[in-house]
């Protein structure tokens, strides 16, 4: 006999992030017999990235419940988009924009930089799960090229040697929020 | 409806309206070559995603080439279907998809079964025009059931519309995008650990060998060639009304003797009969119907003879298993009692038999190498060869379908039923329950076995009988889609039956997939079940516990249905493994 509780999909007990996610799609007051409910999956999919950095297979399998589609479906649509991601990604994200203007103004070069210097490829976290690197299309900020985007901060006109002290001032703040945390 | 007119390489047609430029053209016998597309109107498939570009064709004023089958007609349309452009347009595309696939015929498995060589073939294509970079994936054996080799997909996507749509599984999606874009369970991860229910009713609408079978051919060689072997095999009901059609038969040609006489042929030393377990299992689950009926408790009681089905209830309504009956299906039923009533008879360690079934079927593959489906520690059944893979045994070894005499099957697990051989049919296994129920029930004999109302291709076909004043409400449902739609009424109380047969396959195991391959399968599943429902016809006993073979396994061995010893050996807790 079956004896688990009758629990509705988007009702179960979450961390704090499950709950925000929770909050968004009740909003959405999915009909699961409303063969257009997906229309908002790529919007879910967006906010989630949004709270969890990333889309690990729990949250896609939850968004998949809440939608009443399968997995397999959720999993297509995140492996179409460059956007998402289903690694995590670094506590400080670096983008360098590859887009024409930027490419041809040596934003190769400055990836291979960001690259070199702290040891993973473009796609990567550092083991300690303080960087990432992604290659971007345009940003539409090429009179700034070659343009660098980090979290919500923007570099633009970057050469090769700026690259060491962008990377040293992020270590400097990064040590420094820990620092306060602990005085506080 | 409104008819639209146009003409078609000059000829006038008219059409209702919504009709494709590809089915006007057929009404004209005009055959416009197709790859991707395909309709199964019987069980409500169609896939028309128009992606191979192999059946444009030219419309007057038109800069394209529309695809035929995805293009609806229109008033005073001209298409051509064979100038040119057309012509030259098509053999690009089809040398650019070769472009991009294994040329290893030879040696695939596919192959003369394989409907894009059948096309290149077809278009007299001789040479590999065009040499770029090709995909490359691992190939997936991990369920030991399921067989997917990306690299021979063309991505005409019959997989993703039978898996998501007919049966609702949902298994497969088009993972990534652009030239790396694969087929693939969620996250690429192997099929062992994604939802699929093993139905192989992907295999059967794959054109090419991206998806098939796991093979175990050369296991059973290996087995039938070791002399410290016993070897048995056993073989389902749709089978005998199927496998013909590899040696050029009629469709749904009966050919149950030459099937026993070409099996000892090659070697095994006991030809027995799958609709034995299946009368058993009527027996067993029969006894089981009744007890929920009378104590009005765990109803309805859904079949349990199709792992494909089991999957999908283990994966999508885990809620509901405990409605599901305990009896193992009948490859296992007749695998346990060789391992054990025959082994004894016969004097022979259990652990020296090998069974070989031959089934319609992929998941039975799955289902065999189940830890659960083991007696005493040996497992039931050892080896699963499909209807497609005897076919090709027979072939090596020189088996003749054709001409082979007929010859009846070993005893004592050899005697069946005609309600043991219409389990191959959707319907087939409820009617064989009815007709065991309604006479222990009431104690009286029927006169007219046939329960014609829950026969047929039908999503799901219903009737009530009358059991000593109490009207039990069964119905039978065949394809997961369909099965999907009653289950949630059930779910929400909206229906309630008393029992329920449940196949994966739309039409049954007739259409299973590990049957041969057909192109016009709506007219074979109907012409295979014909086949059936004419063998019961014609058979004296149709009644599973009329069948003196299980009467006297109950005698010497089981004592009553339902017994201690039958539940040790013939019933399960039918579970996944996750």
């Amino acid at each position: 006999m079956s004896t688990d509780p009758v629990t509705s999909p988007c009702g179960e007990q979450h961390s704090e992030q499950f709950t925000e996610l929770d909050k968004h799609i009740d909003k959405l007051a999915i009909d699961s017999k409303n063969p257009r409910r997906k229309d908002t999956l790529i919007m879910t999919l967006h906010h989630a990235q949004h709270i969890f950095g990333y889309l690990p297979v729990e949250v896609q399998t939850h968004i998949a419940q809440c939608y009443g589609i399968t997995h397999a479906e959720v999993s297509g649509v995140i492996s179409f988009y460059n956007f998402f991601t289903i690694t995590p990604k670094g506590k400080i994200q670096i983008n360098v924009c590859m887009g024409t203007a930027c490419y041809v103004n040596g934003s190769e070069k400055i990836l291979q930089e960001f690259e070199r210097i702290l040891g993973i490829k473009a796609g990567e976290v550092t083991p300690d799960g303080k960087f990432s690197i992604e290659s971007l299309r345009c940003v539409g900020a090429c009179g700034l090229a070659p343009v660098v985007t980090i979290n919500q901060r923007v570099y633009g006109k970057v050469k090769i040697n700026d690259v060491r002290d962008i990377i040293e001032q992020y270590i400097i703040e990064e040590s420094e929020t820990v620092e306060e945390a602990v005085h506080a | 409806m409104k008819k639209v007119n146009l003409t078609i390489d000059g000829q006038h047609v008219s059409v209702p309206e919504g009709t494709t430029i590809l089915d006007a053209a057929r009404k004209l016998h005009l055959d416009i070559p197709t790859l991707c597309y395909l309709k199964l109107e019987k069980v409500n498939y169609l896939n028309s995603v128009a992606s191979c570009r192999i059946c444009v064709v030219e419309v007057e004023g038109r800069n394209n080439l529309p695809p035929a089958c995805a293009t609806p007609v229109m008033e005073g349309m001209q298409v051509t279907t064979n100038s040119r452009r057309v012509l030259t347009s098509r053999r690009k595309n089809l040398e650019l998809i070769i472009s991009n696939h294994p040329f290893d015929c030879l040696v695939c498995s596919k192959s003369t079964d394989c409907e894009l060589q059948s096309l290149v073939w077809e278009f007299g294509i001789n040479t590999q025009r065009y040499k770029g970079e090709r995909s490359t994936h691992p190939i997936d054996k991990s369920s030991g059931a399921l067989k997917r080799d990306p690299s021979k997909c063309i991505m005409c996507r019959r997989c993703e519309t039978m898996c998501n749509d007919v049966q609702t599984v949902g298994a497969l999606t088009a993972f990534g995008r652009g030239f790396r874009t694969v087929v693939a369970p969620a996250e690429m991860m192997p099929i062992a650990q994604s939802n699929c229910t093993y139905c192989g009713q992907c295999v059967s609408v794959c054109p090419t060998a991206a998806l098939t079978g796991v093979g175990y051919i050369h296991e059973t060689w290996t087995a039938l060639f070791n002399p410290k072997k016993h070897v048995v095999v056993q073989v389902a009901p749709a089978v005998r009304v199927a496998i013909g059609e590899e040696f050029g038969m009629p469709v749904g040609q009966i050919v149950t003797g030459k099937l026993v006489a070409g099996l000892r042929r090659l070697g095994f030393s006991a030809v027995f009969d799958t609709t034995f377990g299946a009368d058993l299992t009527i027996v067993e689950e029969g006894k089981e119907i009744m007890e929920r009926l009378e104590k009005n408790e765990n109803l309805p009681i859904l079949t349990s003879c199709c792992p494909g089905w089991i999957n999908f209830l283990n994966c999508h309504f885990p809620k509901l298993r405990y409605m599901v009956s305990t009896c193992k299906s009948p490859q296992q039923m007749t695998g346990a009692m060789v391992k054990t009533y025959y082994a004894k008879k016969m004097g022979i360690d259990p652990r020296d038999i090998v069974v070989v079934s031959v089934m319609p079927c992929i998941a039975k593959k799955y289902e065999s190498a189940l830890p659960s489906e083991q007696t005493y520690g040996i497992r039931d059944v050892d080896l699963v060869l499909t209807t497609r893979e005897l076919a090709k045994m027979f072939k090596e070894g020189s088996v003749d379908l054709r001409h082979m005499p007929e010859e009846e099957f070993d005893s004592p697990l050899g005697q069946s039923t005609g309600a043991g051989v219409i389990f191959g049919s959707t319907g087939g296994v409820l009617e064989a329950a009815l007709r065991t129920v309604y006479e222990k029930a009431t104690g009286k004999e029927l006169t007219d076995v046939n329960f014609t109302s829950i026969r047929g291709l039908q999503a799901s076909r219903e009737a009530s009988i009358d059991l000593n004043g109490r009207t039990v409400r069964v119905v039978a449902v065949s394809g997961l889609g369909n099965t999907r739609k009653i289950l949630e009424k059930i779910e929400s109380g909206e229906e309630k039956y008393d029992v329920i047969e449940i196949m994966a396959c739309p039409g049954g195991c007739v259409n299973g997939g590990g049957q041969p391959y057909a192109a016009e399968r709506d007219d074979v599943i109907e012409q295979r079940i014909r086949g059936l429902y004419h063998i019961d016809r014609n058979q004296t006993l149709r009644v599973s516990h009329h069948n003196p073979a299980i009467q006297a396994v109950y005698q010497e061995f089981l004592g009553e249905a339902g017994s201690e010893i039958a539940h040790e050996i013939l019933h399960v807790e039918h579970l996944m493994e996750d």
